[in-house]
């Protein structure tokens, strides 16, 4: 034994000897770790030294019951936001994209004044909605002229309702989130739409379909993997934002309760901090599902979506 | 409307379909801005030819094959496909355009194969053969299958049902664009340089598929760089240069006896 055989198989890989060499080292992390250390131990003494943190009083009223029932309110507003911005914005997208001048104006338009106008003005804007019109009627349009020169009695209305009952504060704000949601919502998924290669709608129109069936069977599914990870940051940020519905006011939501109870009992302070740690608590979860979510539909790996879905061999 | 003014267009009276070849392309011009890419094609494809094209890169016989199932909309001149004027009606010496839906229609007639497979991702190679049967012609999904599995070993792939396409090699993936394309049953077929973007050794398999589809009778419009591929298996050949036909014949007559200098240039520079 011993030396080279002489075979047709390829030879091994040789014997090597791994690599001990003394590793970089690095003072400044030393230094770095002190200083934070210090600022964190400052940081801690001053919660538990301060009296205006009063904590508790926090502990006490962070799990009274409005305030668990608005945490129910900022969830639910989350949600039923999110969702009606997610279908507007596929209806925009898709308008924006067709051929339609109209319909791509329109869209333009919508997008320009959902983007251009801050949330908080969009809340308290439709929280007075009805200032301008006391009640909320439908019938044929223009009735008071066209009526007055046919020389007929009465109106045209069939149904009528109090603009208060049907635009509640929740429904106010909830329209306000939702409408805007759409605008951002139909950038996002015009972005995954138009990053869907050209050849894939070619193949399936010379196959025969149809462009509203391409949209929906071919390119629709394949935008989803470029628009789901920013969906995951809308909808954080969607969750923050339900502090708006506040100033619309909506009074079982999440933020107004804990100021209320924060004015009520002087005790400000802690209930900024009760609000703080409950988005904090709302947002990691959502955050742990953000992170799953993204890892499935790792963008420009169509392998690592199916996968995880359907559970195909790879 | 103005729109609607631009999409009639003057015609001669009583224009007629000149034959009944299954494809007949009459003065074809196609330009892209001011580009001129397409001077005036004239060609007829008879049923269960097999017509190669060829021609330099920029010639435009990709934008021909391209206007034959009108995913390019011509400039001018006039295509027939099985007797039908593709993308307009003519009416009282009129051109109308017709409806997106119409157009998809005469569509499901053609099959075409793309130069990068364009096959769909998101679905398996089952799910891209049924989709359009399916979805267009509404066929029963089990009708479909059964067809799809069918297809699938006519290309040799009888295993990959199941296969998602980056799972698969690109010849393997152009083997299941054909099977997607022939899944429709269409009368005409278009190859857009379907061998390409393969690497060498992947040419042969899609080759022995389209050549097995020829010898079953497909009307075909190839075109192609493979020399070979036209000379055995083509029964017509185009040389393309710069927008126009620059000659035009039997495979082994053009490729061996070249009349004009153009031809005789290129083919100086593939063979």
């Amino acid at each position: 034994m011993g030396g080279p055989e002489p075979s047709n198989t390829p030879a091994p890989g040789r014997p090597a000897e791994p690599i001990t060499a003394v590793p970089v080292r690095y003072p400044e992390r030393w230094v770095a770790a002190g200083a934070v250390l210090l600022l964190a131990s400052m940081f801690v003494h001053m919660l538990f030294t301060n009296d205006a943190f009063n904590w508790p009083f926090m502990v006490d009223h962070m799990f009274s019951d409005p305030v668990v029932r608005g945490v129910w309110v900022t969830i639910s507003a989350t949600v039923l936001s999110m969702v009606i911005g997610i279908v507007l914005g596929i209806v925009l997208a898709v308008m924006r994209l067709s051929g339609n001048p109209v319909l791509s104006t329109v869209s333009w338009l919508y997008t320009w004044f959902f983007r251009g106008v801050p949330r908080l003005v969009l809340a308290v804007l439709f929280g007075n909605l009805a200032i301008l019109y006391q009640t909320i009627e439908l019938g044929l349009p223009f009735d008071n002229y066209w009526m007055a020169w046919l020389g007929l009695e009465g109106d045209a209305r069939f149904f009528e309702i109090d603009t208060r009952t049907l635009l509640s504060g929740y429904v106010a704000g909830l329209m306000a989130l939702s409408l805007s949601e759409g605008a951002y919502m139909a950038e996002i998924i015009r972005a995954g739409l138009q990053s869907v290669d050209k050849g894939q709608t070619e193949a399936a129109q010379a196959l025969g379909m149809s462009r509203s069936k391409v949209l929906r069977r071919i390119t629709l599914p394949q935008a989803m993997r470029v628009v789901i990870p920013p969906t995951g940051n809308e909808t954080i940020a969607m969750l923050k934002d339900t502090a708006l519905l506040a100033y619309v006011p909506v009074t079982i939501e999440l933020f107004y309760q804990l100021q209320a109870i924060g004015a009520r009992t002087y005790q400000i302070f802690p209930m900024l901090v009760a609000a703080c740690l409950w988005y904090l608590a709302i947002t990691s979860v959502l955050m742990v599902g953000q992170y799953f979510i993204e890892r499935r539909f790792n963008p420009g790996q169509y392998g690592g979506i199916r996968n995880r879905i359907v559970g195909g061999a790879h | 409307m103005s729109e609607q003014n631009e999409s009639v267009i003057e015609t001669p009276e009583g224009v007629e379909l000149p034959s009944d070849a299954l494809v007949v392309a009459e003065n074809v011009h196609k330009s892209f801005g001011r580009l001129e890419v397409l001077k005036g094609i004239d060609l007829q494809v008879e049923r269960g030819e097999v017509m190669c094209i060829i021609g330099p890169s920029g010639s435009g016989k990709s934008t021909f094959l391209r206007c034959v199932n009108h995913l390019e909309k011509l400039t001018a001149g006039r295509l027939w496909v099985n007797g039908e004027l593709m993308g307009y009606r003519q009416k009282r010496g009129k051109l109308y355009e017709l409806r997106e839906t119409e157009v998809a229609a005469q569509r499901s007639d053609i099959g075409m194969v793309f130069q990068r497979f364009n096959l769909f991702p998101h679905l398996t190679v089952l799910g891209n053969i049924i989709e359009a049967p399916v979805q267009v012609k509404r066929v029963p999904k089990a009708q479909a299958t059964a067809k799809a599995l069918d297809l699938l070993e006519r290309v040799g792939l009888p295993d990959k049902a199941t296969a998602y396409p980056d799972q698969l090699s690109g010849g393997q993936q152009q083997r299941v664009a054909i099977a997607r394309a022939l899944a429709m049953e269409p009368s005409l077929m278009l190859f857009d340089e379907p061998t390409s973007a393969l690497d060498p050794e992947l040419v042969g398999e899609v080759l022995d598929v389209m050549r097995d589809l020829a010898e079953n009778g497909m009307t075909m419009m190839v075109v192609t760089h493979e020399m070979g591929f036209a000379r055995e298996v083509g029964d017509s050949l185009v040389f393309m240069d710069d927008g126009v036909v620059v000659e035009a014949g039997d495979p082994a007559e053009v490729l061996g006896n070249p009349q004009h200098e153009r031809t005789r240039a290129f083919l100086s520079k593939v063979l």
